[in-house]
């Protein structure tokens, strides 16, 4: 099957991607203008350069002249014009920034949770997704909290980004004016996968947009799908994987069960009240490898509700 | 002074015209510890140069397995970790052994006594501590970056770094001892500069290359002390636990991102503000013209490095901050753009009516002015507001900053060891080999980083191990510049070492240059002048002229005979 959205990966303009929010008409011609301020400064520059070092280049019979040494009037001349030129794009800026930085007071608000190396986006009605859905000619304003280190929300189609600092909320907001699936990266750099703190942004029409959100507010019944339904949405997924591979916490793989070493120098079975314990109150205890990375895993005491417990460990029993 | 006088050297130094070779700075003692316990600033400048460019070879390496891994858009040699051990090696690496000491500490130590036609800086002990500081905080840097592997970028963010399992503590402990090594040059500078002009150098008759050393040293001693009290500060949480800037302990990350760069944006202005001096000197040399506005470059000088200290919050446009902050630093932020076009100008019209030689080190001037201005010009985009939004953390601020601290920084360095390199070691290089270096360095350099800006544009986020398909084919294009960048370096490299033992011997002035340095003898003697010579304009050319004889350039006969020669 062929997914459309792959188009949108294919720069729009030599400089861009595609033109997907209303920032960005304002953003690109502002960047073509200075865009075009610098060129036409570059080609006087390296023309000048290049004429002068051929029209006063040293050869037999050639005498230069010690006279030009300075001149007010070009000194004068090329100060003001910079400056004037540089305010211009000073008062240009502010003016794209103040309206990136002022969302009308109707918006709709979806949450933001970024983890290492997880994105977890939180619908007013509460479901929970890893893209980005949003409904198009819409206002939307982005509620952003990280939960360890510091990331970057950019959607370059929308031209924005900002970080998302732990510690305080930071907002974003924009109006998608196309519809499209448009690349959502981390742009702070925050560990290992970094890389691979990627996301897609949806925008769909209203219609299509609210069929989405019903169903996505809607968990698996079963609950080996509600556990790993949960996995993939609040962040399990960004430190354990479910295939034996090592990523930043133990995998889950097969782990049921099994008798582990812990660094206090017990041994303990994995069973339900290990995994509920390790969830609600990870550092309480540490296997012996993970003593050393057991602070990057925060408590989901108060997060996570007792039956959505019972279905992640239903999915982690399920792991052979 | 070590060395002990005898009125024997000082009879062979009085007596400089006759035919017997004199004893210099490279010859005059022998032995490691004539070197390892030398006061002489000359060899101190030689020893920081082997230094620095042995950092340099690492830090290039790494930037070529870099760009290799990345020739591909998946994992390739490297995993996730040990791409972002190789950025942050290359960036530490390249930022504080190379570019922070690179021509102050090299080239600096060796001219500035010279320029002024002095013996030696103010304090010549403190300068060779500054050195073993350097060694020791290079040492420490190394143990534990190539121990247990950093992986946090050079900048030290936290609270990532407060976090991971790098050997955060020992890394900054190195930095904070390397900041000592760059105070104590600073220190030293200023004093020697205020202290030791010889008689008749005014401040308006001193070269600007010291004009840019003392800006910069001015720099130095300011903005060098907040880095150390933030990275103990980081050493503390780490240590301690206190709470200062990881919110788990109730501090703030973006606090510690204003206290570094506090330091660190300052500290780009270290690193540009000599390169710009030594390009100041090339362009009047070799276009054998007084500097055009001689005055505007010196203001703009001191300008840049009291702006440099009020526009670190451009590094944090995207951190939400306070809007009215945001716009305050962005306003700044454009205020340096004035100096350093103003002395983009008058680089350019010293040239005018002039007389340009092309030789290597005015190949390098001239690449430096296309680069710097293409490095400066993009600035623009990125001090205004809503395009940074967009550019913000995307390689088009990667190809910004290598064309500012590489093209700018590492080019003038280049064209300042091929313009000195006679003076310093006593030899001429191949002329023709020289300029081949210079044009293969400038076509890989663009090539490496040109497309960068067009990726950064389109999206590509800076530090990814792994990136979108879409990206690939400027990815490519990238890392073949970069080992065309490499080859070009080899080049240079090759061509100044052959010279060491093919070169023929240096004269006393191979460029035509006026200030102080070339009223020696090359390699200078160990006392540099026998008094302080007496000191007119630095750019005045008139005086001087080419002799077949002796390869280089010496004052009219007419002028000699006249006693303009003091």
């Amino acid at each position: 099957m062929i997914q459309p959205w792959l188009l949108a990966d294919e720069p729009a303009s030599f400089w861009f991607p595609e033109q997907a929010s209303t920032f960005a008409p304002e953003v690109d011609f502002f960047f073509h203008a200075v865009l075009w301020i610098c060129i036409v400064f570059f080609t006087l520059i390296v023309a000048g350069m290049i004429y002068f070092v051929w029209k006063f280049r040293q050869r037999p019979g050639y005498q230069g002249s010690p006279e030009a040494l300075h001149n007010n009037t070009l000194e004068i001349t090329w100060t003001v014009i910079p400056t004037l030129i540089v305010v211009w794009i000073f008062v240009r800026g502010v003016y794209g920034y103040l309206d990136m930085m002022s969302p009308p007071t109707e918006t709709y608000d979806i949450e933001v949770k970024a983890t290492q190396w997880n994105w977890s986006f939180k619908y007013p009605n509460g479901a929970l997704s890893n893209d980005l859905h949003i409904p198009i000619n819409k206002p939307i304003k982005l509620i952003m909290r990280s939960e360890d280190v510091i990331h970057s929300l950019f959607i370059p189609a929308f031209r924005c980004k900002t970080d998302i600092v732990p510690g305080r909320l930071n907002t974003m907001w924009f109006q998608a004016i196309k519809e499209g699936s448009f690349d959502l990266y981390c742009t702070e750099y925050c560990g290992t996968k970094h890389s691979l703190m990627q996301a897609m942004t949806v925008v769909q029409s209203q219609e299509q947009f609210d069929a989405w959100l019903a169903e996505a507010s809607k968990p698996p019944e079963d609950p080996i799908e509600w556990g790993k339904w949960l996995y993939e949405r609040q962040g399990c997924k960004g430190c354990h994987s479910i295939d034996g591979s090592l990523v930043v916490g133990p995998s889950f793989k097969g782990s049921f069960g099994t008798s582990m070493d812990m660094s206090d120098g017990q041994k303990v079975t994995m069973d339900e009240q290990y995994i509920r314990n390790s969830i609600l109150n990870p550092q309480s205890q540490a296997r012996v490898n993970f003593a050393a990375k057991i602070n990057q895993m925060n408590s989901y005491a108060g997060k996570l509700k007792e039956e959505e417990i019972s279905a992640l460990t239903a999915f982690i029993k399920s792991l052979k | 002074m070590s060395a002990v006088v005898t009125p024997g050297s000082v009879q062979t130094a009085e007596h400089s015209q006759s035919h017997r070779p004199d004893p210099n700075y490279l010859t005059h003692t022998k032995g490691f510890l004539s070197w390892a316990l030398t006061l002489d600033h000359k060899r101190i400048g030689l020893m920081y140069l082997v230094g620095i460019l042995t950092s340099f070879l690492l830090g290039g390496i790494l930037a070529l397995l870099l760009r290799a891994e990345l020739f591909f858009p998946g994992e390739q040699m490297f995993s996730n970790d040990g791409y972002n051990q190789l950025f942050t090696l290359h960036g530490a690496v390249m930022v504080f052994l190379f570019i922070i000491p690179s021509v102050p500490a090299a080239l600096g130590n060796f001219l500035v006594p010279v320029m002024l036609g002095a013996k030696d800086v103010a304090f010549p002990r403190l300068n060779l501590s500054s050195f073993y500081l350097w060694l020791a905080g290079t040492a420490f840097f190394l143990v534990a970056l190539f121990s247990t592997g950093l992986d946090t970028g050079w900048t030290f963010y936290t609270p990532y770094s407060t976090l991971t399992q790098g050997p955060v503590v020992a890394a900054t402990m190195g930095v904070f001892i390397l900041g000592f090594s760059s105070i104590f040059t600073g220190l030293n500078f200023i004093v020697t500069i205020n202290t030791m002009r010889p008689p008749g150098m005014t401040w308006f008759r001193m070269p600007l290359f010291l004009w840019a050393t003392y800006a910069t040293s001015i720099i130095q001693v300011l903005a060098t002390p907040v880095l150390g009290i933030t990275v103990l500060l980081l050493a503390a949480e780490r240590v301690l636990k206190i709470g200062i800037f990881d919110p788990a302990y109730n501090g703030d990350p973006v606090a510690f991102q204003h206290f570094f760069w506090f330091y660190s944006h300052p500290a780009v202005y270290i690193m540009i503000l000599p390169a710009m001096g030594i390009i100041s000197e090339l362009m009047s040399v070799h276009s054998h013209k007084a500097i055009f506005g001689y005055r505007m470059i010196a203001y703009s000088s001191v300008a840049i490095a009291l702006f440099g200290f009020l526009v670190w919050g451009h590094h944090m446009f995207t951190s939400g901050m306070a809007e009215v902050t945001t716009i305050i630093f962005s306003a700044l932020t454009f205020t340096v753009s004035i100096p350093s076009a103003i002395k983009v100008f008058n680089w350019l019209f010293t040239m005018y009516q002039g007389t340009v030689s092309m030789v290597t080190p005015m190949c390098y001037a001239l690449a430096f002015l296309f680069l710097f201005t293409i490095g400066g010009l993009t600035g623009l985009f990125l001090g205004s507001l809503s395009t940074d939004r967009h550019l913000h953390d995307t390689y088009f601020v990667v190809a910004h900053f290598h064309y500012v601290m590489m093209g700018g920084t590492l080019i003038a360095f280049l064209g300042g060891l091929f313009h000195w390199w006679p003076k310093m070691i006593g030899k001429m290089y191949n002329e023709l080999g020289g300029q081949i270096s210079a044009l293969v360095v400038f076509i890989g350099f663009n090539l490496t980083f040109l497309p960068q800006f067009v990726m950064g544009s389109r999206g590509m986020p800076r530090r990814y191990a792994q990136y979108d398909k879409e990206f690939e084919f400027l990815h490519q294009l990238s890392t073949v510049g970069a080992f065309v960048l490499g080859m070009g370096l080899f080049i240079a490299a090759g061509v100044l070492l052959s010279s060491l033992f093919r070169g023929r011997k240096a004269p006393a002035n191979p460029w035509g240059g006026d200030t102080l340095e070339w009223h020696c003898e090359s390699p200078p003697p160990f006392y540099n002048f026998l008094r302080p010579p007496v000191v007119k304009d630095p750019y005045d050319y008139s005086r001087l002229v080419y002799d077949n004889r002796v390869g280089g350039y010496v004052e009219r006969p007419e002028d000699r005979a006249s006693g303009s020669h003091k």
